[in-house]
């Protein structure tokens, strides 16, 4: 399908919108090409403004209030920007039975943040998973991208909160 | 989520060797093992060869080696010695073992974890380097493909595919080769292959063992389905919760490409065919076929009724064949050996082999393939290597959120598609998660009822609202504060669900509250009538509190 509309500008000079014009143009500029447009925003921003959504949505030919929509429908997308470090707790069913719970009611008790949400200070995110499928470890959880199996609670709480 | 490191290559000097080494030790670089430090393993290992000075020793990266519980694993490939929980300062024990291995050694069974398997899917897991063309070319990779495509009918196959008794391994088991066929001769010039790796059950991780230790296997399905369906297109559609099966598959994708196994002119016939990846991202719901396809198409992940299946009009109103990971893994398989072979293991209408993760209160947890009809008692005791501490078993689940529990007195039943339809389970895409008496079967119920609430779409109200109100219900019976009639009313209103829900996840969701009122009912009537959880896993509210 052609694109029958002028092209946007990117909402800044930033080098990182370079990636995520590449990512869309390689797939046509299409409106198909939303959910991967936001993931390349995601990786290169972390999250997703509304600037971000608008001109994403602008490029492909999609409606803001659709992108909008396709953005929180997905959890792996978020709106927010995170704290400095994240807290992956896994939740799928061999870590829940290992104990995810506790793990969540450990953080709550220990840096009083619940998941989706982040610390006073803005240090750490927590978040939840679905499931990481690392099962054997069980319960995991996934700080900064690494992989921590078997945790103990207070240990992490600890090592949370010294960050 | 962060975004995962990205994969170091492997340094330039392990690849120079040529030659058959006397000696290998096999490093797991599988999700589990590198979430262990496997890749330091790697490391530390080629370091300690070089420094021995052993020239005749290689060291190789390679995918799940299966017993994931004892990560990181490294084994020496001549004699199938396994070292579990390897550290880094293990490695001088193993370079010794290394040392050791002389040309005669043979590989010696490894005890009832593995022996008792049946590996087709996974026969090359833990064999090849999964990023390496040639190491799935040595092993009879793309044997199958260029037979399809030099004697073969695109008939033929699909006739070889129907008489294999292949069944779907995403859940429902529809017979693979009725689906191809139905593809077939649906009216249409352009026609896609989607292979389904949004592997969303909690507890499973099947498919993605498979993509990240032998992502060739998958393509070289797929490619296949495709000739023999007439499309010229397709996609893998995979979580991005799997950063390491994405990267694996993309490289795969590159390699096949520049050899003329995807692309225009395959194997130097006439066939084109070629792949791209598509990324999830994190709804449970697009593991159903419809939303998939929703998905790719760049919208939100929202069933529709079916009719049309999707075979006949899918992606962009396209006759669309779409099979899981698992399925596609088999093909070649079935293609190399014959249908014959592949239809000699099973039970029933149950043919072949299936892929099963084992986790939760199990010894051995990881990655098993089996023939199907071998008994849950064989899968958990002898392979899965009993209950943790010698507790109780209570039950086994099977099919994730929209599967059920298994208690013990069908521990000697066989496991098949009709065979767990009958105890009120379904086999699902593969997740058994075992449960010792540490576990309240509410509970159990409460947290898959809360996960179909979570990820309920919204199109549909019974799904929508039902599961919601499921969910708290539960909620009250896990409290110790509901009532013999919000029982009856919890009952009632599942049945409703089950009938009424759009697709698969509200129709399935009510499942794990059937099938425990059905074997532990007597949990559930502690918690209402006598107020209490015979688990000790519930917070049951004070008496005080609760008038």
């Amino acid at each position: 399908m052609p694109v029958l509309h002028a092209k946007p500008h990117a909402p800044s000079d930033d080098k990182r919108w370079k990636i995520v014009e590449t990512r869309m143009r390689r797939m046509g500029d299409r409106p198909a090409a939303l959910i991967e447009a936001l993931h390349a925003t995601q990786e290169a921003f972390g999250y997703l403004d509304t600037d971000a959504l608008n001109f994403v949505g602008d490029t492909l030919g999609v409606p803001h209030s659709r992108v909008y929509g396709v953005a929180t429908f997905y959890s792996f997308f978020t709106l927010k920007p995170q704290g400095e470090h994240t807290c992956v707790v896994c939740t799928g069913t061999a870590c829940y039975i290992n104990g995810a719970k506790q793990i969540l009611t450990g953080l709550e008790k220990g840096l009083n943040v619940k998941p989706k949400q982040t610390t006073e200070d803005g240090k750490v995110s927590v978040l939840t998973a679905r499931c990481v499928g690392s099962c054997s470890l069980a319960p995991a959880v996934i700080v900064d991208g690494e992989v921590k199996g078997k945790v103990n609670v207070d240990e992490l709480v600890a090592e949370l909160g010294a960050m | 989520m962060p975004a995962a490191r990205p994969i170091r290559r492997r340094p330039a000097a392990e690849e120079e060797f040529d030659g058959q080494p006397r000696a290998s030790a096999y490093v797991c670089e599988a999700a589990s093992c590198m979430s262990a430090q496997s890749h330091e393993i790697t490391q530390r290992l080629n370091e300690a060869v070089a420094e021995a000075g052993l020239t005749d020793v290689t060291i190789k990266r390679v995918g799940c080696l299966g017993l994931c519980a004892a990560g990181p694993l490294v084994e020496i490939a001549e004699t199938a010695q396994l070292f579990e929980h390897v550290r880094p300062d293990n490695v001088a024990g193993i370079v010794k073992a290394l040392g050791k291995v002389k040309p005669t050694d043979t590989r010696q069974p490894q005890g009832p974890f593995f022996e008792k398997q049946l590996r087709v899917v996974t026969e090359n897991l833990g064999r090849i380097d999964p990023e390496s063309l040639d190491d799935y070319l040595a092993r009879d990779g793309y044997e199958a493909l260029k037979r399809v495509l030099t004697e073969m009918t695109s008939t033929q196959v699909r006739d070889e595919i129907t008489r294999s008794g292949l069944r779907g391994r995403g859940g429902a088991g529809y017979p693979a080769g009725l689906k191809w066929t139905t593809v077939a001769k649906a009216e249409g010039v352009q026609k896609y292959v989607v292979c389904n790796a949004d592997e969303g059950d909690p507890g499973a991780f099947m498919d993605r063992s498979v993509l990240e230790s032998d992502p060739f296997r998958v393509l070289e399905g797929m490619t296949i389905a495709a000739f023999a369906v007439h499309a010229t297109e397709g996609y893998i559609y995979c979580r991005a919760e799997y950063p390491l099966a994405v990267e694996r598959l993309r490289a795969a994708i590159r390699l096949a490409q520049r050899n003329g196994y995807l692309g225009t002119g395959i194997l130097d016939t006439s066939f084109n065919f070629d792949v791209q990846i598509r990324l999830g991202a994190g709804a449970f719901v697009c593991g159903e076929e419809t939303a998939l396809i929703a998905s790719i198409e760049g919208r939100r992940g929202n069933p529709r009724p079916r009719p049309p299946y999707p075979a006949v009009s899918g992606l962009w109103d396209c006759p669309t064949l779409i099979n899981n990971v698992e399925s596609f893994a088999n093909v070649p398989t079935i293609l190399r050996k014959g249908p014959e072979w592949y239809a000699q293991y099973g039970i029933g209408k149950s043919k072949g082999t299936k892929v099963f993760a084992l986790a939760g209160r199990i010894v051995n947890t990881g990655l098993i393939e089996v023939p199907m009809g071998m008994t849950l008692r064989e899968i958990v005791y002898d392979i899965g290597g009993g209950i943790i501490d010698g507790r109780p078993f209570k039950a086994v689940q099977t099919g994730g959120p929209s599967g059920g529990c298994i208690p013990a007195q069908f521990l000697d039943m066989p496991v098949g598609y009709e065979s767990l339809l009958e105890v009120g389970s379904f086999m699902g895409s593969g997740g058994l998660i075992v449960m010792d008496d540490t576990s309240c079967m509410v509970d159990v119920a409460r947290y898959f009822q809360d996960f179909c609430r979570d990820e309920s779409c919204g199109k549909c109200v019974p799904c929508r609202v039902g599961t919601t109100q499921l969910y708290m219900i539960l909620d009250q019976i896990c409290r110790g504060e509901a009532t013999m009639e919000d029982l009856a009313q919890m009952e009632r209103l599942a049945g409703i669900i089950q009938r009424t829900a759009l697709c698969g996840l509200g129709q399935g969701a009510p499942n794990p509250i059937f099938s425990t009122l059905r074997y532990f009912r007597d949990e559930y009537l502690a918690h209402i009538v006598d107020r209490v959880c015979p688990a000790g896993v519930c917070t049951i509210t004070p008496a005080e509190v609760r008038s």
